[in-house]
Protein backbone atom coordinates (compact mmCIF):
# COMPACT_ATOMS: atom_id res chain seq x y z
CA UNK A 1 0.00 0.00 0.00
CA UNK A 2 1.01 3.09 -1.12
CA UNK A 3 0.65 6.86 0.30
CA UNK A 4 -0.55 7.92 -3.38
CA UNK A 5 -4.00 5.93 -4.13
CA UNK A 6 -4.16 7.18 -7.38
CA UNK A 7 -1.25 5.58 -9.28
CA UNK A 8 -1.49 2.51 -7.10
CA UNK A 9 -5.21 1.37 -8.48
CA UNK A 10 -3.65 -0.76 -11.44
CA UNK A 11 -1.00 -2.13 -8.88
CA UNK A 12 -3.80 -3.14 -6.53
CA UNK A 13 -5.52 -4.75 -9.78
CA UNK A 14 -2.50 -6.72 -10.81
CA UNK A 15 -1.60 -7.91 -7.10
CA UNK A 16 -5.91 -9.26 -6.98
CA UNK A 17 -4.99 -10.98 -10.57
CA UNK A 18 -1.95 -12.55 -9.37
CA UNK A 19 -3.72 -13.87 -6.11
CA UNK A 20 -6.33 -15.55 -7.90
CA UNK A 21 -3.89 -17.04 -10.20
CA UNK A 22 -1.56 -18.44 -7.16
CA UNK A 23 -4.81 -19.03 -5.50
CA UNK A 24 -5.97 -21.44 -7.97
CA UNK A 25 -3.13 -24.07 -6.94
CA UNK A 26 -4.62 -26.66 -4.94
CA UNK A 27 -1.03 -26.81 -2.85
CA UNK A 28 -1.01 -23.25 -2.19
CA UNK A 29 -3.93 -22.47 0.67
CA UNK A 30 -5.55 -18.36 1.45
CA UNK A 31 -3.13 -17.99 4.34
CA UNK A 32 -0.08 -18.69 2.25
CA UNK A 33 -1.05 -16.41 -0.70
CA UNK A 34 -1.72 -13.49 2.52
CA UNK A 35 1.46 -14.36 3.58
CA UNK A 36 3.34 -14.12 -0.26
CA UNK A 37 1.42 -10.89 -0.78
CA UNK A 38 2.43 -9.43 2.20
CA UNK A 39 5.48 -10.42 1.08
CA UNK A 40 4.98 -9.07 -2.34
CA UNK A 41 3.95 -5.84 -1.01
CA UNK A 42 6.72 -5.20 1.30
CA UNK A 43 9.24 -6.01 -1.70
CA UNK A 44 7.35 -3.67 -3.55
CA UNK A 45 7.26 -0.31 -1.36
CA UNK A 46 10.88 -1.36 -0.76
CA UNK A 47 11.33 -0.74 -4.42
CA UNK A 48 9.51 1.90 -5.03
CA UNK A 49 11.34 3.82 -2.93
CA UNK A 50 14.42 3.39 -4.94
CA UNK A 51 12.66 4.90 -7.47
CA UNK A 52 10.76 2.03 -9.75
CA UNK A 53 7.58 2.58 -10.98
CA UNK A 54 4.63 0.57 -9.79
CA UNK A 55 4.66 -1.64 -12.70
CA UNK A 56 8.54 -2.39 -12.63
CA UNK A 57 8.43 -3.16 -8.67
CA UNK A 58 5.26 -5.24 -9.39
CA UNK A 59 7.20 -6.99 -11.97
CA UNK A 60 10.31 -7.17 -10.29
CA UNK A 61 8.97 -8.43 -7.17
CA UNK A 62 7.12 -11.44 -8.73
CA UNK A 63 9.87 -12.10 -10.38
CA UNK A 64 12.04 -12.51 -7.52
CA UNK A 65 8.79 -14.66 -6.06
CA UNK A 66 9.81 -17.11 -7.92
CA UNK A 67 7.69 -19.03 -10.73
CA UNK A 68 3.94 -20.42 -9.59
CA UNK A 69 4.65 -23.67 -10.91
CA UNK A 70 8.34 -24.09 -9.36
CA UNK A 71 6.73 -22.79 -6.01
CA UNK A 72 3.37 -24.71 -5.86
CA UNK A 73 5.78 -27.66 -6.54
CA UNK A 74 7.97 -26.76 -3.46
CA UNK A 75 4.16 -26.29 -1.77
CA UNK A 76 3.05 -29.18 -2.90
CA UNK A 77 5.96 -31.37 -1.27
CA UNK A 78 5.54 -29.76 2.07
CA UNK A 79 1.85 -29.78 2.09
CA UNK A 80 1.03 -33.23 0.73
CA UNK A 81 -2.48 -33.56 2.65
CA UNK A 82 -3.47 -30.49 0.30
CA UNK A 83 -3.44 -32.17 -2.71
CA UNK A 84 -4.91 -34.99 -1.66
CA UNK A 85 -8.42 -32.34 -1.38
CA UNK A 86 -8.77 -31.59 -5.38
CA UNK A 87 -5.90 -32.85 -7.95
CA UNK A 88 -5.38 -29.91 -10.08
CA UNK A 89 -1.41 -30.40 -10.78
CA UNK A 90 -0.99 -30.95 -14.43
CA UNK A 91 1.13 -34.36 -14.41
CA UNK A 92 -1.29 -35.70 -11.86
CA UNK A 93 -4.06 -34.88 -13.59
CA UNK A 94 -3.00 -36.83 -16.25
CA UNK A 95 -2.61 -40.25 -14.24
CA UNK A 96 -5.89 -39.68 -12.68
CA UNK A 97 -7.95 -39.07 -15.95
CA UNK A 98 -8.74 -41.29 -18.75
CA UNK A 99 -4.77 -42.92 -19.33
CA UNK A 100 -5.56 -43.48 -15.50
CA UNK A 101 -8.21 -45.65 -15.81
CA UNK A 102 -7.04 -47.46 -18.88
CA UNK A 103 -4.45 -48.78 -17.32
CA UNK A 104 -5.97 -49.50 -14.07
CA UNK A 105 -8.84 -51.30 -16.18
CA UNK A 106 -6.66 -53.58 -18.05
CA UNK A 107 -4.61 -54.45 -14.74
CA UNK A 108 -7.71 -55.20 -13.89
CA UNK A 109 -8.99 -57.25 -16.77
CA UNK A 110 -5.34 -59.11 -16.75
CA UNK A 111 -5.99 -59.71 -12.30
CA UNK A 112 -9.18 -60.79 -13.29
CA UNK A 113 -8.39 -63.10 -16.01
CA UNK A 114 -4.94 -64.28 -13.73
CA UNK A 115 -7.52 -65.33 -10.69
CA UNK A 116 -9.17 -68.34 -13.10
CA UNK A 117 -5.30 -69.44 -13.79
CA UNK A 118 -5.59 -72.24 -10.83
CA UNK A 119 -9.10 -73.44 -12.48
CA UNK A 120 -6.98 -74.65 -15.40
CA UNK A 121 -5.61 -77.05 -12.66
CA UNK A 122 -9.07 -77.80 -11.59
CA UNK A 123 -8.62 -75.36 -8.56
CA UNK A 124 -11.44 -73.12 -8.06
CA UNK A 125 -14.08 -71.67 -5.14
CA UNK A 126 -16.20 -74.31 -5.68
CA UNK A 127 -14.00 -77.30 -6.36
CA UNK A 128 -11.08 -76.57 -3.70
CA UNK A 129 -12.01 -73.64 -2.11
CA UNK A 130 -9.20 -73.26 0.88
CA UNK A 131 -6.67 -73.65 -1.49
CA UNK A 132 -8.03 -71.53 -3.62
CA UNK A 133 -8.41 -68.55 -1.32
CA UNK A 134 -5.24 -68.73 -0.19
CA UNK A 135 -3.08 -67.99 -3.43
CA UNK A 136 -5.93 -65.57 -4.15
CA UNK A 137 -3.90 -62.13 -2.78
CA UNK A 138 -0.58 -63.56 -4.61
CA UNK A 139 -2.22 -63.37 -7.51
CA UNK A 140 -4.02 -60.20 -7.99
CA UNK A 141 -1.73 -58.16 -5.46
CA UNK A 142 1.20 -57.95 -8.58
CA UNK A 143 -0.87 -56.43 -10.39
CA UNK A 144 -1.75 -53.53 -7.64
CA UNK A 145 2.09 -52.97 -7.44
CA UNK A 146 2.11 -52.77 -11.13
CA UNK A 147 -0.16 -50.03 -11.25
CA UNK A 148 2.24 -48.50 -8.54
CA UNK A 149 4.94 -48.45 -10.06
CA UNK A 150 3.27 -47.49 -12.93
CA UNK A 151 2.01 -44.36 -11.62
CA UNK A 152 5.38 -43.53 -9.73
CA UNK A 153 7.36 -40.41 -11.08
CA UNK A 154 10.45 -42.56 -11.12
CA UNK A 155 12.95 -43.33 -13.35
CA UNK A 156 12.90 -47.04 -15.49
CA UNK A 157 15.56 -48.30 -13.25
CA UNK A 158 13.74 -47.56 -10.05
CA UNK A 159 10.50 -48.88 -11.55
CA UNK A 160 12.45 -52.33 -12.60
CA UNK A 161 13.60 -52.25 -8.79
CA UNK A 162 10.61 -52.03 -7.49
CA UNK A 163 8.80 -54.73 -9.22
CA UNK A 164 11.77 -57.11 -9.03
CA UNK A 165 11.26 -56.44 -5.00
CA UNK A 166 7.66 -57.02 -4.79
CA UNK A 167 8.27 -60.15 -7.34
CA UNK A 168 10.65 -62.06 -5.09
CA UNK A 169 8.55 -61.05 -1.72
CA UNK A 170 4.97 -62.87 -3.95
CA UNK A 171 7.18 -65.67 -5.18
CA UNK A 172 8.73 -66.48 -1.59
CA UNK A 173 5.34 -66.28 -0.08
CA UNK A 174 3.52 -68.76 -2.59
CA UNK A 175 6.79 -71.18 -1.54
CA UNK A 176 5.92 -70.72 1.56
CA UNK A 177 2.10 -71.19 1.44
CA UNK A 178 2.19 -73.94 -1.01
CA UNK A 179 6.07 -76.04 -0.49
CA UNK A 180 5.84 -76.03 3.62
CA UNK A 181 5.23 -79.18 4.80
CA UNK A 182 1.91 -78.08 6.68
CA UNK A 183 -0.20 -80.80 8.55
CA UNK A 184 -3.89 -80.95 7.28
CA UNK A 185 -5.68 -78.76 8.77
CA UNK A 186 -3.01 -76.39 10.57
CA UNK A 187 -3.11 -73.63 12.59
CA UNK A 188 0.12 -72.10 11.15
CA UNK A 189 -1.34 -72.56 7.49
CA UNK A 190 -4.14 -70.34 8.36
CA UNK A 191 -1.97 -68.02 10.26
CA UNK A 192 0.71 -67.56 7.22
CA UNK A 193 -2.46 -67.20 4.26
CA UNK A 194 -3.55 -64.23 6.83
CA UNK A 195 -0.80 -63.08 7.54
CA UNK A 196 1.29 -62.86 4.42
CA UNK A 197 -1.03 -60.99 2.44
CA UNK A 198 -0.87 -58.41 4.99
CA UNK A 199 2.96 -58.36 5.02
CA UNK A 200 2.59 -58.26 1.08
CA UNK A 201 -0.09 -55.40 1.54
CA UNK A 202 2.78 -53.35 3.40
CA UNK A 203 5.60 -54.02 1.42
CA UNK A 204 3.01 -52.42 -1.88
CA UNK A 205 3.61 -49.21 0.03
CA UNK A 206 7.58 -49.21 -0.71
CA UNK A 207 6.13 -48.92 -4.84
CA UNK A 208 3.29 -47.02 -3.91
CA UNK A 209 6.22 -44.63 -2.48
CA UNK A 210 7.95 -44.87 -5.79
CA UNK A 211 10.89 -46.54 -3.80
CA UNK A 212 11.16 -43.19 -1.33
CA UNK A 213 9.92 -45.39 1.56
CA UNK A 214 11.99 -43.99 4.45
CA UNK A 215 10.29 -40.54 3.76
CA UNK A 216 7.18 -40.37 6.70
CA UNK A 217 4.96 -38.21 4.33
CA UNK A 218 5.06 -41.21 1.78
CA UNK A 219 4.35 -44.12 4.65
CA UNK A 220 1.35 -41.74 5.78
CA UNK A 221 0.15 -41.26 2.06
CA UNK A 222 -0.12 -44.66 1.82
CA UNK A 223 -1.80 -45.55 5.18
CA UNK A 224 -3.88 -43.04 3.78
CA UNK A 225 -4.57 -44.69 0.29
CA UNK A 226 -5.36 -47.82 2.46
CA UNK A 227 -7.98 -46.29 4.16
CA UNK A 228 -9.41 -44.87 1.43
CA UNK A 229 -8.76 -47.75 -0.55
CA UNK A 230 -10.83 -50.04 1.94
CA UNK A 231 -14.04 -47.71 1.91
CA UNK A 232 -14.08 -47.86 -1.68
CA UNK A 233 -13.88 -51.62 -1.99
CA UNK A 234 -16.52 -52.23 0.10
CA UNK A 235 -18.98 -49.94 -1.69
CA UNK A 236 -18.03 -51.30 -4.83
CA UNK A 237 -18.58 -54.71 -3.18
CA UNK A 238 -22.06 -54.05 -1.97
CA UNK A 239 -23.11 -52.66 -5.22
CA UNK A 240 -21.84 -56.09 -6.83
CA UNK A 241 -23.18 -57.99 -4.40
CA UNK A 242 -26.48 -56.15 -5.16
CA UNK A 243 -26.38 -56.39 -8.75
CA UNK A 244 -25.12 -60.30 -8.38
CA UNK A 245 -28.38 -61.06 -6.37
CA UNK A 246 -30.62 -59.20 -8.68
CA UNK A 247 -29.08 -60.96 -12.00
CA UNK A 248 -29.57 -64.54 -10.09
CA UNK A 249 -32.96 -63.23 -9.40
CA UNK A 250 -33.92 -62.31 -12.60
CA UNK A 251 -32.23 -64.79 -14.36
CA UNK A 252 -33.98 -67.32 -12.48
CA UNK A 253 -37.72 -66.37 -13.11
CA UNK A 254 -37.00 -67.95 -16.60
CA UNK A 255 -35.41 -70.89 -15.11
CA UNK A 256 -31.98 -70.25 -15.98
CA UNK A 257 -29.19 -71.06 -13.19
CA UNK A 258 -26.91 -68.80 -12.88
CA UNK A 259 -25.30 -69.60 -9.97
CA UNK A 260 -22.44 -71.76 -11.44
CA UNK A 261 -21.26 -68.42 -13.21
CA UNK A 262 -21.30 -66.05 -10.77
CA UNK A 263 -19.63 -68.64 -8.53
CA UNK A 264 -16.78 -69.41 -10.96
CA UNK A 265 -16.68 -66.98 -12.95
CA UNK A 266 -18.25 -63.23 -11.98
CA UNK A 267 -17.48 -63.35 -7.94
CA UNK A 268 -13.91 -63.93 -8.46
CA UNK A 269 -12.65 -61.97 -11.33
CA UNK A 270 -15.17 -58.72 -10.53
CA UNK A 271 -13.24 -58.84 -7.02
CA UNK A 272 -9.82 -58.87 -8.51
CA UNK A 273 -10.58 -56.65 -10.96
CA UNK A 274 -12.46 -54.07 -8.16
CA UNK A 275 -8.79 -53.93 -6.60
CA UNK A 276 -7.66 -52.25 -9.21
CA UNK A 277 -10.44 -50.28 -9.97
CA UNK A 278 -10.46 -48.91 -6.68
CA UNK A 279 -7.03 -47.53 -6.36
CA UNK A 280 -7.44 -45.79 -9.10
CA UNK A 281 -10.87 -44.16 -7.55
CA UNK A 282 -8.50 -43.50 -4.69
CA UNK A 283 -6.53 -41.64 -6.78
CA UNK A 284 -9.22 -39.71 -9.56
CA UNK A 285 -11.43 -39.02 -7.26
CA UNK A 286 -9.94 -37.60 -3.83
CA UNK A 287 -12.87 -34.87 -3.21
CA UNK A 288 -15.28 -37.59 -2.98
CA UNK A 289 -13.78 -39.40 -0.03
CA UNK A 290 -11.95 -36.15 1.40
CA UNK A 291 -15.47 -35.02 2.32
CA UNK A 292 -16.46 -38.56 3.61
CA UNK A 293 -13.53 -40.32 5.31
CA UNK A 294 -13.52 -37.44 8.04
CA UNK A 295 -17.06 -37.81 8.48
CA UNK A 296 -16.71 -41.54 8.86
CA UNK A 297 -13.73 -41.42 11.56
CA UNK A 298 -15.59 -38.42 13.47
CA UNK A 299 -18.71 -40.67 13.73
CA UNK A 300 -17.24 -43.66 14.87
CA UNK A 301 -14.51 -42.16 17.17
CA UNK A 302 -17.16 -41.43 20.04
CA UNK A 303 -19.40 -44.64 19.34
CA UNK A 304 -16.01 -46.63 19.71
CA UNK A 305 -14.85 -44.92 22.77
CA UNK A 306 -18.86 -45.25 23.97
CA UNK A 307 -18.48 -48.97 23.87
CA UNK A 308 -15.48 -49.37 25.23
CA UNK A 309 -16.31 -47.63 28.07
CA UNK A 310 -19.57 -49.81 28.34
CA UNK A 311 -17.68 -52.88 28.16
CA UNK A 312 -14.96 -51.64 30.67
CA UNK A 313 -17.63 -51.02 33.35
CA UNK A 314 -19.49 -54.38 32.12
CA UNK A 315 -15.86 -56.32 33.01
CA UNK A 316 -15.56 -54.60 36.17
CA UNK A 317 -18.95 -54.90 36.93
CA UNK A 318 -18.87 -58.67 36.12
CA UNK A 319 -16.24 -59.02 38.55
CA UNK A 320 -14.13 -61.33 36.00
CA UNK A 321 -14.03 -61.55 32.15
CA UNK A 322 -15.99 -65.57 31.47
CA UNK A 323 -14.11 -67.10 28.90
CA UNK A 324 -10.79 -65.78 28.56
CA UNK A 325 -9.43 -67.39 25.34
CA UNK A 326 -7.96 -67.00 22.26
CA UNK A 327 -11.27 -65.54 20.97
CA UNK A 328 -11.39 -62.75 23.49
CA UNK A 329 -7.78 -62.31 22.18
CA UNK A 330 -8.92 -62.01 18.38
CA UNK A 331 -11.57 -59.90 19.25
CA UNK A 332 -9.78 -57.49 21.31
CA UNK A 333 -6.81 -57.48 17.91
CA UNK A 334 -9.86 -56.73 16.21
CA UNK A 335 -11.03 -53.79 18.45
CA UNK A 336 -7.37 -52.38 18.39
CA UNK A 337 -7.17 -52.71 14.64
CA UNK A 338 -10.40 -50.41 14.40
CA UNK A 339 -9.40 -48.19 17.09
CA UNK A 340 -5.79 -47.94 15.30
CA UNK A 341 -7.59 -47.24 11.91
CA UNK A 342 -9.67 -44.89 13.60
CA UNK A 343 -6.87 -42.66 15.18
CA UNK A 344 -4.61 -43.68 11.87
CA UNK A 345 -6.99 -42.12 9.58
CA UNK A 346 -7.78 -38.83 11.41
CA UNK A 347 -3.87 -38.32 11.47
CA UNK A 348 -3.79 -38.42 7.70
CA UNK A 349 -6.43 -36.26 7.25
CA UNK A 350 -5.62 -33.69 10.04
CA UNK A 351 -3.83 -30.13 9.10
CA UNK A 352 -0.26 -30.87 11.67
CA UNK A 353 -0.59 -27.41 12.48
CA UNK A 354 -3.99 -26.74 13.24
CA UNK A 355 -4.43 -26.24 17.17
CA UNK A 356 -5.57 -29.29 19.41
CA UNK A 357 -9.58 -29.37 19.93
CA UNK A 358 -12.33 -31.72 20.83
CA UNK A 359 -11.62 -34.14 18.95
CA UNK A 360 -8.39 -34.95 20.07
CA UNK A 361 -9.69 -34.90 23.40
CA UNK A 362 -12.34 -37.55 22.15
CA UNK A 363 -9.02 -39.38 20.61
CA UNK A 364 -7.29 -39.36 24.28
CA UNK A 365 -10.85 -41.08 25.68
CA UNK A 366 -10.86 -43.72 22.86
CA UNK A 367 -7.28 -44.32 22.98
CA UNK A 368 -7.53 -44.57 27.22
CA UNK A 369 -10.75 -46.77 27.19
CA UNK A 370 -8.79 -48.90 24.74
CA UNK A 371 -5.94 -49.62 26.56
CA UNK A 372 -7.42 -50.12 29.92
CA UNK A 373 -9.46 -52.95 28.71
CA UNK A 374 -7.35 -54.24 26.70
CA UNK A 375 -4.87 -54.18 29.44
CA UNK A 376 -7.00 -55.96 31.44
CA UNK A 377 -7.65 -58.75 28.98
CA UNK A 378 -3.80 -59.28 28.36
CA UNK A 379 -2.73 -59.44 32.54
CA UNK A 380 -5.87 -62.47 32.77
CA UNK A 381 -4.88 -63.78 29.53
CA UNK A 382 -1.25 -64.18 30.52
CA UNK A 383 -2.39 -65.42 33.77
CA UNK A 384 -4.46 -68.31 32.32
CA UNK A 385 -1.88 -69.14 29.29
CA UNK A 386 0.55 -71.32 31.71
CA UNK A 387 -2.58 -73.76 32.58
CA UNK A 388 -3.24 -74.08 28.82
CA UNK A 389 0.18 -73.88 27.55
CA UNK A 390 0.71 -72.19 24.02
CA UNK A 391 -0.36 -72.53 20.68
CA UNK A 392 0.40 -70.97 17.57
CA UNK A 393 -3.27 -68.97 17.47
CA UNK A 394 -2.38 -67.63 21.20
CA UNK A 395 0.89 -66.64 20.39
CA UNK A 396 0.02 -64.60 16.99
CA UNK A 397 -2.87 -63.15 18.57
CA UNK A 398 -1.00 -62.27 21.89
CA UNK A 399 2.16 -60.94 19.56
CA UNK A 400 -0.15 -58.72 17.57
CA UNK A 401 -1.87 -57.79 20.54
CA UNK A 402 0.86 -56.19 22.52
CA UNK A 403 2.42 -54.47 19.23
CA UNK A 404 -0.97 -52.69 18.56
CA UNK A 405 -1.22 -51.72 22.94
CA UNK A 406 2.38 -50.45 22.28
CA UNK A 407 1.47 -48.73 19.44
CA UNK A 408 -2.26 -47.17 20.74
CA UNK A 409 -0.07 -46.27 24.10
CA UNK A 410 2.94 -44.45 22.92
CA UNK A 411 -0.08 -42.80 20.88
CA UNK A 412 -2.07 -41.52 23.64
CA UNK A 413 1.05 -40.24 25.52
CA UNK A 414 2.20 -38.09 22.53
CA UNK A 415 -1.88 -36.92 21.77
CA UNK A 416 -2.14 -36.23 25.55
CA UNK A 417 0.97 -33.88 25.26
CA UNK A 418 -0.27 -32.76 22.48
CA UNK A 419 -3.36 -31.82 23.88
CA UNK A 420 -1.47 -30.03 26.76
CA UNK A 421 0.52 -27.80 24.52
CA UNK A 422 3.55 -29.78 25.23
CA UNK A 423 4.55 -31.43 21.60
CA UNK A 424 3.83 -30.31 18.21
CA UNK A 425 1.12 -32.73 16.59
CA UNK A 426 4.21 -33.96 14.08
CA UNK A 427 5.63 -35.78 16.70
CA UNK A 428 2.13 -38.25 16.53
CA UNK A 429 2.35 -38.31 12.85
CA UNK A 430 5.88 -39.56 12.62
CA UNK A 431 5.54 -42.31 15.56
CA UNK A 432 2.76 -43.95 13.57
CA UNK A 433 4.94 -43.50 10.29
CA UNK A 434 7.74 -44.93 12.30
CA UNK A 435 5.99 -47.62 13.66
CA UNK A 436 4.76 -49.16 10.47
CA UNK A 437 7.56 -51.40 9.63
CA UNK A 438 7.07 -53.67 13.22
CA UNK A 439 3.62 -54.62 11.52
CA UNK A 440 5.25 -55.64 8.49
CA UNK A 441 8.06 -57.66 10.59
CA UNK A 442 5.55 -59.61 12.54
CA UNK A 443 3.37 -60.18 9.74
CA UNK A 444 6.76 -61.89 8.63
CA UNK A 445 7.38 -63.92 11.77
CA UNK A 446 4.04 -64.93 11.63
CA UNK A 447 3.65 -66.22 7.92
CA UNK A 448 6.97 -67.86 7.56
CA UNK A 449 8.49 -68.53 11.08
CA UNK A 450 5.72 -70.00 12.70
CA UNK A 451 4.96 -73.27 10.41
CA UNK A 452 8.53 -74.53 11.34
CA UNK A 453 8.37 -73.46 15.06
CA UNK A 454 5.34 -74.92 15.94
CA UNK A 455 6.14 -78.26 13.31
CA UNK A 456 3.39 -77.07 11.24
CA UNK A 457 0.16 -77.86 13.38
CA UNK B 1 30.49 -14.96 -7.16
CA UNK B 2 27.57 -16.70 -6.17
CA UNK B 3 27.04 -19.79 -3.88
CA UNK B 4 26.32 -23.00 -5.70
CA UNK B 5 22.33 -24.13 -5.47
CA UNK B 6 23.08 -27.34 -3.34
CA UNK B 7 25.21 -25.50 -0.83
CA UNK B 8 22.80 -22.68 -0.62
CA UNK B 9 19.63 -25.73 -0.04
CA UNK B 10 22.15 -26.68 2.99
CA UNK B 11 22.62 -23.50 4.34
CA UNK B 12 19.12 -22.66 4.34
CA UNK B 13 18.27 -23.91 7.17
CA UNK B 14 20.62 -23.30 9.91
CA UNK B 15 20.49 -19.52 8.53
CA UNK B 16 16.72 -19.06 9.21
CA UNK B 17 17.09 -20.67 12.10
CA UNK B 18 19.93 -18.52 13.01
CA UNK B 19 18.38 -15.50 12.26
CA UNK B 20 15.05 -16.49 14.03
CA UNK B 21 17.32 -17.09 16.86
CA UNK B 22 18.44 -12.94 17.02
CA UNK B 23 14.53 -12.68 17.73
CA UNK B 24 11.37 -13.13 15.92
CA UNK B 25 10.60 -12.19 12.36
CA UNK B 26 8.38 -12.35 9.07
CA UNK B 27 9.58 -14.25 5.77
CA UNK B 28 10.79 -10.92 3.97
CA UNK B 29 12.60 -9.38 6.78
CA UNK B 30 14.47 -12.88 7.02
CA UNK B 31 15.11 -12.29 3.41
CA UNK B 32 16.76 -9.15 4.10
CA UNK B 33 19.07 -10.26 6.94
CA UNK B 34 19.92 -13.36 4.94
CA UNK B 35 21.34 -10.43 2.03
CA UNK B 36 22.73 -8.30 4.64
CA UNK B 37 25.19 -11.29 5.70
CA UNK B 38 26.08 -12.70 2.72
CA UNK B 39 26.54 -9.46 0.94
CA UNK B 40 24.15 -10.42 -1.71
CA UNK B 41 26.28 -13.54 -2.71
CA UNK B 42 23.47 -15.98 -0.94
CA UNK B 43 20.20 -15.77 -2.45
CA UNK B 44 17.61 -18.04 -3.75
CA UNK B 45 14.21 -17.73 -4.85
CA UNK B 46 12.31 -15.89 -2.43
CA UNK B 47 9.07 -17.57 -2.62
CA UNK B 48 10.81 -20.84 -1.60
CA UNK B 49 11.62 -19.43 2.01
CA UNK B 50 7.71 -19.94 2.94
CA UNK B 51 7.84 -23.77 2.27
CA UNK B 52 10.70 -23.81 4.21
CA UNK B 53 9.71 -22.01 6.86
CA UNK B 54 6.05 -24.43 7.24
CA UNK B 55 8.45 -27.08 7.24
CA UNK B 56 10.25 -26.09 10.35
CA UNK B 57 6.66 -24.92 11.87
CA UNK B 58 5.69 -28.70 11.11
CA UNK B 59 8.70 -29.93 13.35
CA UNK B 60 7.56 -27.78 15.73
CA UNK B 61 11.26 -25.68 15.76
CA UNK B 62 9.16 -22.39 15.11
CA UNK B 63 5.95 -21.40 16.31
CA UNK B 64 3.88 -18.36 14.15
CA UNK B 65 0.97 -16.31 14.48
CA UNK B 66 -0.34 -13.21 12.23
CA UNK B 67 0.51 -9.98 13.15
CA UNK B 68 -0.79 -6.26 11.88
CA UNK B 69 2.06 -3.56 11.14
CA UNK B 70 2.20 0.16 11.54
CA UNK B 71 0.96 0.04 8.05
CA UNK B 72 -1.59 -1.71 8.14
CA UNK B 73 -0.33 -4.85 6.82
CA UNK B 74 -0.96 -8.76 7.74
CA UNK B 75 2.36 -10.48 8.56
CA UNK B 76 3.16 -13.87 9.59
CA UNK B 77 5.66 -13.91 12.07
CA UNK B 78 8.12 -16.75 13.24
CA UNK B 79 9.22 -17.80 16.80
CA UNK B 80 12.42 -20.02 17.38
CA UNK B 81 11.15 -22.49 20.16
CA UNK B 82 13.06 -24.74 22.34
CA UNK B 83 13.38 -27.26 19.42
CA UNK B 84 14.68 -25.14 17.25
CA UNK B 85 17.17 -24.18 19.77
CA UNK B 86 18.24 -27.92 19.75
CA UNK B 87 18.38 -27.83 16.08
CA UNK B 88 19.92 -24.97 15.68
CA UNK B 89 22.89 -26.07 17.99
CA UNK B 90 23.00 -29.04 16.32
CA UNK B 91 23.05 -27.89 12.83
CA UNK B 92 25.53 -24.98 13.66
CA UNK B 93 28.14 -27.96 15.48
CA UNK B 94 27.81 -30.02 12.08
CA UNK B 95 28.78 -26.47 10.49
CA UNK B 96 31.47 -26.35 12.49
CA UNK B 97 32.77 -29.71 11.83
CA UNK B 98 32.43 -29.10 8.21
CA UNK B 99 34.66 -25.53 8.28
CA UNK B 100 37.14 -27.08 10.22
CA UNK B 101 37.62 -29.78 7.66
CA UNK B 102 38.18 -27.62 4.85
CA UNK B 103 40.17 -24.98 6.59
CA UNK B 104 42.74 -27.82 7.59
CA UNK B 105 42.81 -29.35 4.45
CA UNK B 106 43.18 -26.05 2.15
CA UNK B 107 45.78 -24.51 5.05
CA UNK B 108 47.68 -27.73 4.28
CA UNK B 109 47.05 -27.76 0.10
CA UNK B 110 48.05 -24.38 0.09
CA UNK B 111 51.00 -25.09 2.24
CA UNK B 112 52.69 -27.42 -0.35
CA UNK B 113 50.73 -25.29 -3.09
CA UNK B 114 50.67 -27.33 -6.82
CA UNK B 115 47.39 -29.44 -6.26
CA UNK B 116 44.89 -26.16 -5.38
CA UNK B 117 44.26 -23.44 -7.57
CA UNK B 118 44.88 -20.08 -5.75
CA UNK B 119 41.99 -18.38 -4.57
CA UNK B 120 40.19 -21.09 -3.07
CA UNK B 121 41.56 -20.57 0.53
CA UNK B 122 38.74 -18.84 2.79
CA UNK B 123 39.64 -16.21 5.15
Amino acid sequence: MSTEPTSTAPAEARIASWRTFVGRRAAISAADVDELESHLRDEMADLRRVGLSDDEAFLIAIGRLGEVDALSREYAQEHSDRLWKQLVGTADAATAGRQGLGVALGLGVAAGVAVKVPALFGIGLEQSPEVYVKILPLLVLPFLAGFFVWRAAVEPRMRARLLAVVGVAVVASALVLNLYPFAADSATEILAALHLPVALWLLLGVAHAGGDWRSGRARMDYVRFTGEWFIYYVLIGLGGGVLLGLTAGVFSTIGVDTETAIFSWVLPCGAAGAVLVAAWLVGAKQGVIENMAPVLTRVFTPLFAVMLLAFGAAALWQGDIQTVDRELLIVFDLVLIVVLALLLYSVSARDPLAPPGGFERLQVVLLGSAIIVDGYVLVAMLSRIGAFGLSPNKVASLGLNVLLLVNLAWSAVLLISFVRGRRPYAQLERWQTGYLPAYLAWAVVVGVGFGPVFSWV
Amino acid sequence: MRVGKDLVAAAATPLVLGILAEGESYGYAILKRVGELSGGQLAWTEGMLYPLLHRLERLGYVEADWHTSTEGRRRKHYRLTADGRAALADHSEQWRVVSEALRQIWTATAAHPGTLAAGGVPA
